[in-house]
């Protein structure tokens, strides 16, 4: 690394929060939108001190009112504005999903071509903190499923930080799911921050034996378990997939075609989740090149428990994937 | 102050023409209405189809007043509202038909008819859906610093629905240049208002949400066009949304698999009594502002567009089935 280059450490809440300032700098259409975004400063603080700093008029308030503010958010960016609407968590975005699902996703569509509607829908997801049931779901996957969205999933500082420009310069609805249990996690990026794109997947961990296929916080439980399973003379090709829709099939086929195993580690439920798309299409594009079967890592089927071992136990952990690892290379 | 906005206060030739046009547009809507009826039956219009007859004075009344750089927001019953902002009848038929020059390729349908030129976003199928977006015009709009506003049409049937309180709720919050228009045909499709609505008076639940609203006749077409054009003033001169509640009914069932079973013939006969177009002919008479003439002229000229679009449409060409794909993402970037 070239040592001049002067490099900043934060963490990924600051790193969203300096993209979302980026935006505003950037582009006087941008502004931001949601519940408590503006004199609390957002629900993870992730927008604390915006207020202040770009006033009332950046910074909107609205009240939860989910379904409207997102509308409201999807029809500004169709007039010509470039609105970041921020739905507290995934959980409550189901009472947004009228707007995400039949209108953000069909209304290109359904015009013909005419509108298109280029908003930025950002949430937080995942489990970790025993908030229970409600406040615990991993929906990125389930939206993945929405032809007419784009679905990104920032698991570093760098992506937190550089997702959200390439997302509003997109002319389609794109939506970010930033997992809780990352806010604090922390990192050194350079200035200027790193360009990134929104359509490829990355390869965090080169190696040869297996590719383990995650995104979101379960990148830095797979890093974990690659670790240890180096420790043990398995090396583990970790990629970090970004993007749930579109999928980077040639990232992820080329390196099932080189390692000729792969596992999928996600947060989501395993029934008709993410998981089994990649899987299928792993079956679907480099079945001759498997040694093993594709296999699964995922939450339990059960809604999240709030006693921390059992909501630890629920979710997809190290340990299980070093064992499952280790038993798919023999 | 224009020519629409008087009305029928004097009787120039400008005002008789502004007349004439209202009459003109309520017929096209009724007579290509008809037409898609029987185009239904002929199976060349399929899928879900709603029609307009007897409520062509609510959107004809209200576009009257409204600029061109105003956005529309419709609900699935459009096609009245599509006619009188001034999308192309042909390009709508060819719609119906689903055809490459329909005005959006042939993949809305009736129930989603939007148009660049006329600022039209739908034909929205799903019930209050639409309201958010009309705020969110209106805030876009208000940022902008332009004075367009957005006007929002929905059914008595959207009042339940949770996007129309907080859509009122937020309009208000924001002073967004939004009129809320809804349409009160007493049947949230085969439910009487009295099942739908713990309070029927629906213009009262805009003094919960803080927002001026009233309650208009909607067999009037003058009635409406003077109530929204008060309305739309009081919008454009930045004093916020406004809902008005304008009473109506269709005259046709619900759509075309309805067997009316919920209302009773004596109710539609009754209604149709009160049908607005006869009752803007005789109004124009009684005042001699309209001749036998003009009259056979006015219907001879809607049905000759009528049967223009049917032939555009006829003529329309299928998609090629290589597209199918498209339009699920933007083919290009933007700025």
């Amino acid at each position: 690394m070239n040592a001049t280059l002067e490099m900043v450490h934060l963490n990924y809440r600051e790193a969203v929060r300096d993209a979302i300032r980026e935006a505003l700098n950037r582009d006087e259409r941008c502004f931001l939108i949601g519940a408590d975004v503006g004199h609390y400063g957002g629900c993870f603080a992730v927008s604390k001190g915006l207020l202040k700093e770009y006033g009332p008029e950046r910074i909107l308030d609205v009240p939860l009112s989910e379904s409207t503010y997102t509308g409201i958010g999807l029809a500004a960016a169709m007039a010509g504005m470039r609105p970041i609407v921020e739905v507290m968590t995934c959980n409550f975005s189901l009472l947004a999903l009228d707007q995400i699902m039949n209108n953000a996703a069909t209304i290109l569509h359904m015009s013909g071509g005419l509108f298109n509607t280029p908003v930025v829908i950002r949430m937080a997801t995942g489990a970790g903190r025993q908030l229970g049931a409600q406040h615990a779901h991993s929906l990125e996957g389930w939206y993945a499923h929405i032809p007419g969205i784009k679905v990104l999933a920032p698991g570093t500082v760098e992506d937190a930080r550089g997702m959200l420009w390439p997302a509003l310069e997109d002319p389609d609805p794109v939506l970010i799911f930033e997992h809780q249990i990352l806010y604090n996690l922390e990192g050194d990026l350079s200035v200027p921050p790193p360009v990134v794109d929104i359509e490829h997947a990355r390869i965090d961990r080169e190696g040869s034996d297996v590719t383990i296929l995650t995104y979101g916080a379960c990148l830095h439980k797979s890093l974990d378990a690659a670790r240890i399973l180096a420790e043990k003379g398995i090396q583990a090709e970790v990629i970090d997939l970004r993007s749930l829709r579109p999928l980077d099939n040639e990232t992820i086929m080329r390196s099932v075609a080189k390692t000729h195993r792969a596992l999928i580690v996600d947060e989501g439920w395993r029934t008709g989740g993410i998981s089994a798309e990649i899987s299928a299409r792993i079956m679907e594009n480099v079945f001759y090149e498997l040694d093993a079967p594709v296999e699964r890592l995922c939450s339990a089927e059960v809604p999240m428990p709030y006693s921390r071992h059992m909501e630890q136990a629920a979710l997809p952990q190290p340990e299980g994937i070093v064992a499952l690892v280790e038993r798919m290379v023999f | 102050m224009s020519a629409k906005s008087v009305a029928v206060k004097e009787d120039t030739a400008a005002n008789r023409e502004h007349l004439h046009d209202l009459l003109y547009k309520m017929i096209l809507i009724r007579q290509f209405e008809d037409k898609c009826a029987e185009l239904y039956q002929a199976q060349k219009i399929r899928g879900f189809m709603h029609l307009y007859n007897g409520e062509e004075a609510v959107a004809v009344g209200t576009m009257s007043v409204l600029r061109p750089d105003d956005a529309i927001l419709a609900t699935y019953r459009e096609h009245g509202h599509a006619l009188a902002r001034g999308v192309d009848t042909g390009r709508l038929m060819a719609e119906m038909y689903g055809k490459l020059e329909g005005c959006c390729r042939g993949r809305g349908g009736s129930m989603h008819i939007f148009d660049a030129k006329t600022n039209f976003y739908g034909g929205n199928a799903i019930v209050a859906g639409h309201l958010p977006l009309a705020v969110g015009f209106a805030l876009a709009f208000k940022k902008q610093g332009k004075n367009s506003i957005s006007v929002c049409f929905f059914g008595d049937g959207a009042v339940p629905e949770g996007e129309f309180h907080e859509s009122m709720n937020l309009a208000a919050l924001l002073q967004v240049p939004v009129l809320f228009l809804c349409e009160n045909n007493l049947y949230c499709m085969g439910s009487a208002i009295k099942y739908t609505n713990s309070n029927t008076n629906l213009w009262e639940k805009g003094a919960a949400y803080n927002v001026p609203a009233e309650r208009v006749d909607g067999m009037d077409v003058l009635a409406v066009e003077a109530a929204v054009g008060k309305a739309v003033e009081h919008i454009r001169s930045g004093k916020g949304p406004y809902f008005l509640e304008v009473m109506t009914f269709r005259f046709r069932p619900h759509s075309m698999f309805d067997a009316e079973l919920y209302r009773t013939k004596a109710e539609v006969e009754d209604w149709k009594k009160r049908d607005p177009i006869p009752a803007f002919v005789s109004y124009l008479k009684e005042r001699s502002l309209i001749t036998a003439d003009d009259l056979v002229n006015i219907e001879h000229k809607a049905a000759a567009e009528v049967q223009k679009a049917v032939d555009f449409a006829e003529a329309g060409t299928w998609e090629p089935v290589e597209e199918l794909t498209r339009f699920v993402y933007s083919e290009r970037r933007q700025s």
